[in-house]
Order: structure tokens, then sequence, then C-alpha cells
């Protein structure tokens, strides 16, 4: 079914995100989720005109430089400079186009530029570790990085954080907002982390660990990483449309 | 075709870095219809300690009752000084504030009835020690039209209330977030 912004049907709810591919809010082993997360079962509500919209953003918001995250000081930051790329899609395997991806991420030491960290390891003058970009008409996104480093947290006794960049998406609707985060393959550190092993589906888990990318990896200047996300898509069954039609 | 939906993750202690660029704390652009009103609250957790490290993201329609959203076809106007998108972190204290006016009502869900819910705002939250970010919703004290509001009807009546901002002062509201326990606030799902 088409979704319409006609006027002559509404346009459709989204279904879902699949079973096992989402962690519950309550994670012991993560321990901070034990004091935050809800007790009482959450509230189903159907799709209303409130849901399947959400904030737009366009260009004039993006800087030239906000995609390349070694190009926003004087100097060059240390580590190993990546490319990471990917589309951004929908269940129903559609581009979702010119929606705002925001990244973050530690410095090539492992430390973030932020006050509550206090690892011992050094800061970069010339990195921020923060990006955003839109993507384009097919769902397409790059970002020129360095490779972030693991850090201890105190989780647990000897807890490390893989190497990983935090995701922020919005997609087309407060349905479809997403904050995740992309891990490196090969990392000996995610089957002890508990936020990937939060996720139930283990195939799940596993496609939030980036590709080596060979088509994006720039000769003698950076190698690259691919990372496709999906956000969910719209019930395409008519009879499971639950929108009012807008008067 | 279909693809399975990318896994939800924690946007950490450190989502100041790549958030708060887009701070936006008063919604209330240039000839926007309606009185600015400032909603004000306090995120807790378990023990009801303050939260400092939480992010909340609104999500709200117009005065008119119209979202800035090509989904939103009902020919009422739009607003260029009213986008209805706002993001706050809190402070030290837990505390968040933001300004913006009352909206208007919106179409329910076609299952419900009536077929108008009362004027709201969608709140969405993240922080660390939360896997996926949690969804609630701002109503407004002295709305005739909360007592028939489809969503708030779906909601135990006891715990109602915690999605009611209440009035404390010349155009100021207030509104509260308990993640857990007593007074817990409703969360949604959709």
């Amino acid at each position: 079914m088409a979704t319409t912004n006609m006027g002559k049907r509404p346009p459709a709810g989204y279904r879902p995100a699949d079973p096992g591919t989402q962690p519950d809010y309550l994670y012991p082993p993560y321990s901070s989720t034990v004091k935050r997360s809800p007790m009482q079962p959450l509230v189903r509500l159907p799709s209303s005109l409130s849901e399947v919209t959400g904030p737009l953003f366009g260009f004039d918001r993006i800087m030239a430089n906000d995609f390349d995250l070694t190009k926003q000081h004087d100097g060059d930051p240390i580590g190993e400079r990546i490319v990471v790329s990917g589309r951004v899609l929908d269940a129903n395997a559609r581009p979702v186009a010119n929606t705002l991806v925001e990244i973050w991420q530690a410095n090539a030491a492992g430390r973030y530029p932020h006050p509550r960290d206090n690892h011992d390891a050094p800061t970069d003058p010339n990195f921020t570790g923060c990006g955003r970009t839109l993507t384009d008409a097919d769902g397409r996104y790059r970002f020129v990085t360095i490779r972030p480093g693991e850090y201890p947290w105190r989780n647990h006794y000897n807890a490390w954080r893989p190497a990983h960049i935090h995701f922020s998406l919005f997609g087309p609707a407060l349905a479809t907002r997403l904050v995740t985060q992309m891990y490196f393959p090969g990392d000996p550190l995610l089957e002890y982390d508990p936020m990937y092993t939060s996720i139930p589906d283990a195939r799940a888990r596993q496609r939030l660990v980036s590709t080596f990318d060979w088509e994006t990896t720039i000769p003698e200047q950076a190698l690259g990483y691919r990372f496709d996300i999906v956000l969910r898509g719209r019930d395409e069954t008519p009879m499971e449309n639950d929108l009012r039609l807008p008067s | 075709m279909s693809l399975a939906t990318t896994s939800s993750q924690t946007v950490g202690p450190y989502l100041h870095i790549g958030l708060t660029w887009l701070v936006t704390d008063d919604l209330v652009g240039p000839g926007t219809t309606g009185a600015p009103i400032v909603i004000e609250g306090r995120v807790t957790d378990a023990d009801g300690k303050p939260v400092d490290d939480a992010l909340i993201e609104i999500w709200q329609a117009n005065a008119h009752g119209r979202y800035d959203h090509p989904d939103d076809t009902r020919d009422l106007p739009l607003e260029s000084g009213f986008k209805g998108f706002g993001r706050v972190a809190t402070d030290a204290g837990g505390t968040f504030r933001f300004r913006t006016i009352k909206p208007g009502p919106v179409p329910a869900a076609q299952s419900q009835s009536p077929a108008l819910q009362a004027p709201h705002i969608n709140v969405t939250i993240f922080m660390r020690g939360m896997l996926k970010q949690l969804s609630t919703r701002i109503y407004f004290p002295d709305e005739p039209a909360n007592a028939r509001d489809p969503v708030l009807q779906a909601v135990p009546a006891e715990r109602r209330d915690t999605l009611i901002a209440k009035r404390v002062g010349d155009g100021v509201q207030r509104w509260d977030v308990v993640l857990q326990g007593e007074g817990e606030t409703v969360f949604f799902e959709f």
C-alpha cells in the first residue's frame, strides 16, 4: 500500500521492531540499568499522528566539516584514520533519505573530552569526536574519523568497553528514533560487554559490528568500515492501519 | 522484502559530546501563536536520586494542532517560527526546563474515540543505564479534554497524574519524571 500524503488515506503506522532485536530496560549485568529501568509495564499505544510524525532537519544545520572529524581543528588528530559509511534503510528495505545522523566517540587513546571522563589517557587537542551529516537520496551517509580506543569503565571488575562509535538517528517519525553503537570486527571485548550482550538475538548483536570495506578504503590514507542501519518500517498491511484519516 | 531492525544501545555518559549542539530549550520563535509557558521538572531514579545525565527530546504540534511534518496533511496553519522540536539535558540537580506553547488538539488513532486527543507534548528520554529510549507524554492541567483523552483513558486511573503537569506559577508548569518505584511515570510503547 502506498503511504499517502494526499489526504485520501491516513499515513500508516510503524511495525514494531523485530523480536529479539531490542534489549530490555532492565539488564542487571549492565549495573546502571537496575535503578533506571521502569518496573511497570509500558502502555501500548495505537499509532496516531503524534507517533508517525517527528522532527525533520535540513542542511541549514550542517556545516561543511561536520562529517569529517579529522578536520575540525588546526592539526591532525592522533590515530588511525578511517572512513565509516553505510546506508540507512527502513525495515521495508527502502532508503531513509535526508535524515540526520549524529555520531560521537572516544579518541584513539580511549578518552572523551568530557568532564566526567577521568580515565588516565591523553586527550587530543585536535579531536573532539563529534560528527553529523544528512543521508542522501539513497539513504547513504559517510564520516571520516579516527579509530576510537577501548577504555575501562566501572561496571564490574576489569571492565573494558569495546571500541565503538555512538550513532543517533531520527528517521521520519517519533517511532523511528534510534540511538545505537557501532562496533569493530574481531574485537575480543565484545563478548564481555554487557551493552552488546544485552541484545537477546545473536544475529542482531552481530549486525552492530561494522565490516571492513575494501570499496570505501582510500589507498594510503584510510581503512573503510561499513555500517548499515535499519529503522522501523511502515505497516504495509492496510487492515492493520490504525491511523485516523486526517480531516 | 523485510529487513531486521537495528538494535538500540544506550547513549552512555558522554552523550553531551555528540548531542548538545542541537539543544533547543526555547521552541517559541517569532510569530508563534499561543502564550509561552515554561515547563520544568526533575528526573529521578529508583532511589529518588536526581539523574544528572539525561537528555529529553520534545515533539509537539503548534497551537493550531498542526505537526510540522508532511504526514500531517490537514488544512491547518503551519508557523515558520515554531517547529515543535526541543532537546534539553538535565543539570547536576537532575532538572530540566524548556519554553514552549500549549499545542492544539490532534487526531486520535482510528480505533480510538473521541476523534481528537487532548493537547499533549510527546517526550523521549535517553540516558546512561537506559538501553533504549523511554517515551512518555506531558498533558496540561485544567484541560477539560483530558477527561476524555483516549490515551489517558488507557492508563490506570491512579497513574494518570504522572502524565499531567502542575501549574506552579504564572506561565510555569512542573512535570517530573520518576524512572522507577513509587509514583513511577507512565511510559509508552508504540
